[in-house]
């Protein structure tokens, strides 16, 4: 794959940063369930948490190839960091640079880009994942203001965010044409949040409940007009699932560059396992369901840098690569045998960390709709 | 304040380097080639001074076009500019030719202060900077682990057999950096996206003789694996015992 200079050299850089920095955390958060802030202000510092935007806003001025490059680099040694700032450049960053107003991004990118602030958006509710149509928080007119009133789930980021963009039913007869979504800060008042359960993998991203009990946000917090709201989700989803794929994709090659080393370690009736035809064949897999992920992923990444149309190929990628990712975290811990199944060893915490990718954004199953959706169109 | 940094680029630590056909260098393909580490932190150290008083940071390497990706590193970390003297055979080059084109440019830049790495982390001659300093006929120190600069004179610290020795130099003066001088940053993403805006000058690099020839090449021999003979006090004796006995060492 071809590379511009720049984007190679931010991939080195990432790549020094998450062996010198990340990596050593990564054991430690996913055991405490800890967020790691520490490695969010070197990220910070360094522009990391606005890659894709423009610099007048306080971002790096980059493109999505070279967010998937960051994320996936991460991935490779902490899938938890990495999905902290996808989600975060995804899932907030974007919503308000691409839908906001001129004041809005000027009052929320600089902050959220390279002023050391997190974003969160949230979406889900208890009765509606999939379902995105189907939300039930509602934002009502008053005065100047809107008054919010709902509970979201499983939102990324939501302990840590100074922004979160809350998705609503402004008009409960429009359906999916009833839906706005708002900037809203995290100091709003009746903006709180609600329980934080333990999770399976990504442990050391942050993650809660977020309980809006008349949370009241002025009028100029919409984003873009009343009823945009399910529109602007499904572009919002198209982008972050180009992150999510990186996610995946990098776990995946994280988790099989540990396995090949250990492989070549260990030695069963006196050989390298790597001598067992079965564990070749392992290894010959996992090897080439990346090299396809790689290539479903920066094609789509590719063609939104373009301008050209780019959702089916994200919802292939991500629907790919997070399902190589947790075929190739399996094995891995079946190369490892005992050891992959102990917690003294990585890949055990690989295999829980690939398993989000193939439910957040649209699960597996959403993104099969998707591509389906769109043969059956065309 | 003109500060100059001079750098190579050198193979990535991580890489296996393998001889080349000839037997006399090292075979360049497969490597990944870096800023040599030491010269990261005369990087660094040029890059605070300027943040603090505003001076221009030159670098200045000597090697092939490749090289290139060395010096936007150093523009990335927050360089002003930077000259390529360029020979497509630099890794033919002893100190000695080094250092003799080196401070030729110098005299032509003619900075207040100039900072090489230590060593170079391929061939570790460790001449190169104090080479420059004895044919400019300027003051210098080498292996230096902290800098600071009060009007035109530079304090110094560098590590001695059991100790710590402090000097003083007057600009303008060579120093070498030694690990410990600072913690060289990252080159953060606004550095990486204005360093190839940056002004980079590339020009034939003056032909000096070397003063010795490499004969040849060769890898250290193969380390036999280690052994676990046990664990905690009961593993003493029988490692005291091979000590003496099998190493020879006691
Ligand atoms: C770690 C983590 C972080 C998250 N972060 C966020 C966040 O930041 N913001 C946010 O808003 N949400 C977030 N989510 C929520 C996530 O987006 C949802 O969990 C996901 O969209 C699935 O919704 P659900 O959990 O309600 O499952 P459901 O929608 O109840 O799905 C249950 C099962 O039914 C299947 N299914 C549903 N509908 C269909 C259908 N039509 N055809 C076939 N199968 C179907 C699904 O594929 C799934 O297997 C996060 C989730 C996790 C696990």
């Amino acid at each position: 794959m071809e590379l511009t200079e720049e984007q190679e050299m931010i991939r080195d850089t990432v790549r020094e940063i998450a062996r010198e920095q990340i990596e050593p955390r990564a054991e430690e958060i996913d055991i405490n369930s800890r967020f790691p802030k520490e490695t969010f202000e070197t990220l910070h510092e360094l522009g990391l948490m606005g890659v894709p935007f423009p610099e007048a806003y306080g971002g790096a001025d980059a493109d999505t190839v070279t967010l998937a490059l960051v994320v996936e680099e991460i991935a490779k040694v902490c899938g938890s960091t990495a999905l902290g700032l996808a989600a975060h450049t995804s899932l907030c960053c974007w919503p308000v640079f691409a839908f906001g107003s001129d004041e809005q991004k000027k009052q929320y990118l600089p902050g959220l880009l390279s002023g050391g602030q997190f974003g969160a958006l949230a979406i889900t509710e208890p009765q509606a994942g999939s379902d995105v149509g189907a939300l039930k928080t509602t934002a009502v007119v008053s005065g100047d203001d809107y008054v919010i009133n709902g509970t979201k789930a499983f939102i990324t980021n939501a302990g840590v965010a100074s922004v979160c963009i809350v998705a609503t039913v402004t008009d409960p007869e429009k359906g999916k044409q009833g839906m706005t979504n708002f900037i809203v800060p995290t100091d709003a008042p009746g903006f709180a949040l609600g329980s934080v359960d333990e999770k399976l993998g990504m442990r050391g991203s942050d993650w809660a409940e977020v309980v809006l009990t008349d949370c009241r946000v002025p009028a100029a917090n919409r984003l873009g007009n009343e009823g945009d709201g399910f529109e602007q989700l499904m572009a919002i989803l198209d982008g972050g699932r180009i992150g999510i794929a990186a996610l995946a994709l990098g776990i995946a090659e994280g988790a099989l560059e540990k396995t090949t080393a250990y492989a070549q370690e260990r030695k069963q009736f006196g050989r390298p396992i790597t001598s067992f035809q079965a564990t070749k064949m392992k290894l010959a897999q996992m090897a080439t369901d990346i090299e396809a992920a790689r290539h479903l992923l920066f094609n789509a990444a590719r063609r939104k840098d373009a301008g050209q149309p780019f959702a089916v190929e994200a919802s292939m990628a991500k629907l790919f690569a997070s399902e190589a990712a947790v075929r190739a975290c399996k094995e891995a811990i079946q190369i490892y045998g005992g050891n992959g199944y102990s917690r003294e060893y990585p890949v055990e915490r690989y295999y829980r960390d690939a398993k989000l990718c193939t439910i957040g954004e649209g699960t597996s199953e959403i993104q099969r709709i998707i591509i389906a959706r769109h043969i059956l169109q065309s | 304040m003109k500060i100059v940094v001079c750098i190579k680029q050198v193979p990535d630590t991580e890489t296996k380097v393998k001889i080349a056909a000839d037997g006399k260098s090292l075979d360049p393909a497969g490597v990944d080639y870096v800023l040599n580490p030491y010269d990261e932190y005369a990087v660094e150290e040029a890059i605070k001074l300027k943040e603090a008083n505003g001076s221009e940071v030159t670098i200045l390497c000597l090697g092939t076009e490749a090289a290139t990706k060395a010096i936007r590193t150093g523009l990335a970390m927050g360089a002003d500019n930077a000259v390529l003297l360029k020979d497509e055979n630099a890794a033919g080059r002893d100190w000695l030719s080094v250092a003799k084109t080196l401070a030729e440019e110098l005299k032509a830049l003619q900075p207040d202060l100039i900072f090489f790495g230590k060593q170079a982390m391929d061939d570790d001659s460790a001449a190169v900077g104090t080479a420059v300093a004895q044919i400019l006929g300027l003051p210098s120190v080498a292996n230096i682990t902290s800098f600071a600069l009060e009007g035109a004179t530079a304090t110094v610290q560098r590590e001695v057999e059991g100790g710590i020795e402090t000097l003083t130099a007057t600009l303008p003066a060579i120093f070498t950096a030694h690990k410990g001088l600072n913690e060289p940053r990252y080159p953060s993403l606004k550095g990486i996206m204005s360093a190839k805006k940056k002004p980079v000058e590339e020009k034939a690099a003056a032909v000096c003789e070397n003063g010795t020839e490499v004969v040849s090449m060769a890898l250290p021999p193969e380390r036999p694996p280690g052994k676990v003979i046990g664990e905690g006090v009961e593993a003493v004796e029988k490692l005291i015992d091979l000590l003496k006995n099998e190493a020879k060492v006691l």
